[in-house]
């Protein structure tokens, strides 16, 4: 981890940025493409690589000296995701009988 | 004297109750952590809210998206990109301890933050002279679903469209808004020269803030901005 601190992460923060904003130009173009049911999970997809890049390189998940850091990020995601998925399920199947 | 040799001198940026530095530093962080996974939950049960009625009126909800400028939200997931990186920019230049940078930085991320804020008032004015705005004079009437010639969206459904919208982008920018303080005050402990290479925690936890704020946007844009663009 030291010898990671010690070198310059410049580079890298600019390659995310200007990752970042490919992303962003790329959910306008898909936008106005005809993907059929395809156009929402591309959406939320590219927003999700933009989200994980932001959080493992900017906000420095990737390289946290502390495990719990990890921990605490994915109990969030994984309590945010049980509460969509089980929200979700339940109306999606309310028309079954 | 011997035992001077053994006993390291004790860094005055450290609190008595931590080990070492990087203990602190990562102690602080992983505060800020846990309070994110809070504000997760917080907007979690707004993007729930917003899924099911999505679910439920999606045609309502495409009208109503196509009704506002995607370009003023496209600019703006720009300008808070363009921010996030000049907060990385100023948590580097204060572990290097380059002053003009880091100061310059916070400079340039208040000075986003601001016209991030300015681009939504635009787009908040254009909803209030539409009668977008729910309430009393809400009003979205003949307005076509998306790929359905002819099929006009329900004003009801559109209006909870609506109320998401305030409410979600709303709370971000209560966020924003609360960014810039926080950001202002880095700012004045910056310039008072108070950050060094040891200990310029708050930078860094600042700096965790408005990231977790630019990701919260980063999923606003395409749900709120680009439901059914192409029809």
């Amino acid at each position: 981890m030291s010898a990671h601190s010690t070198s310059s992460p410049l580079k890298m923060y600019f390659a995310v940025f200007a990752a970042l904003l490919v992303g962003t130009a790329l959910t306008v173009f898909a936008a106005r493409l005809d993907l059929g049911p395809l156009n929402a999970p591309v959406a939320l997809g590219i927003a999700t690589v933009k989200a994980t890049l932001v959080a493992l390189f900017f906000m420095h998940v990737w390289h946290a000296s502390e495990k719990l850091t990890k921990l605490v990020v994915i109990s969030a995601l994984f309590f945010f995701l049980l509460l969509l998925g089980l929200t979700m399920s339940d109306y999606a199947t309310r028309l079954w009988s | 004297m011997h035992d001077n040799s053994t006993v390291a001198v004790h860094d005055p940026a450290l609190l008595h109750h931590f080990a070492e530095p990087q203990q602190q530093r990562d102690a602080a962080s992983l505060g800020m952590w846990v309070f994110l996974a809070t504000e997760v939950m917080f907007f979690g049960g707004l993007f729930c809210a917003y899924l099911v009625y999505r679910r439920w009126y999606f045609g309502d909800f495409a009208a109503a998206s196509k009704s506002i400028n995607m370009w003023l939200g496209a600019t703006n997931t720009a300008v808070l990109i363009c921010s996030s990186l000049t907060v990385v920019l100023a948590v580097w230049a204060a572990q290097t301890a380059r002053r003009t940078l880091l100061i310059g930085s916070l400079v340039l991320t208040m000075l986003l933050g601001f016209a991030f804020l300015g681009i939504k008032g635009i787009e908040y004015r254009d909803k209030f002279v539409e009668h977008h705005v729910p309430g009393a004079s809400f009003s979205f009437e003949h307005e076509e679903i998306p790929g359905h010639p002819g099929q006009y969206a329900n004003p009801q459904h559109a209006q909870i469209f609506f109320s998401l919208y305030f409410v979600m982008t709303g709370l971000h920018a209560l966020h924003m808004i609360i960014g810039l303080g926080i950001f202002l005050w880095l700012l004045i402990m910056a310039w008072k020269g108070r950050f060094t290479p040891e200990w310029h925690t708050p930078i860094e936890i600042g700096g965790l803030y408005w990231h977790f704020v630019d990701i919260v946007w980063i999923y606003l844009f395409p749900l709120l901005y680009l439901i059914d663009r192409h029809k």
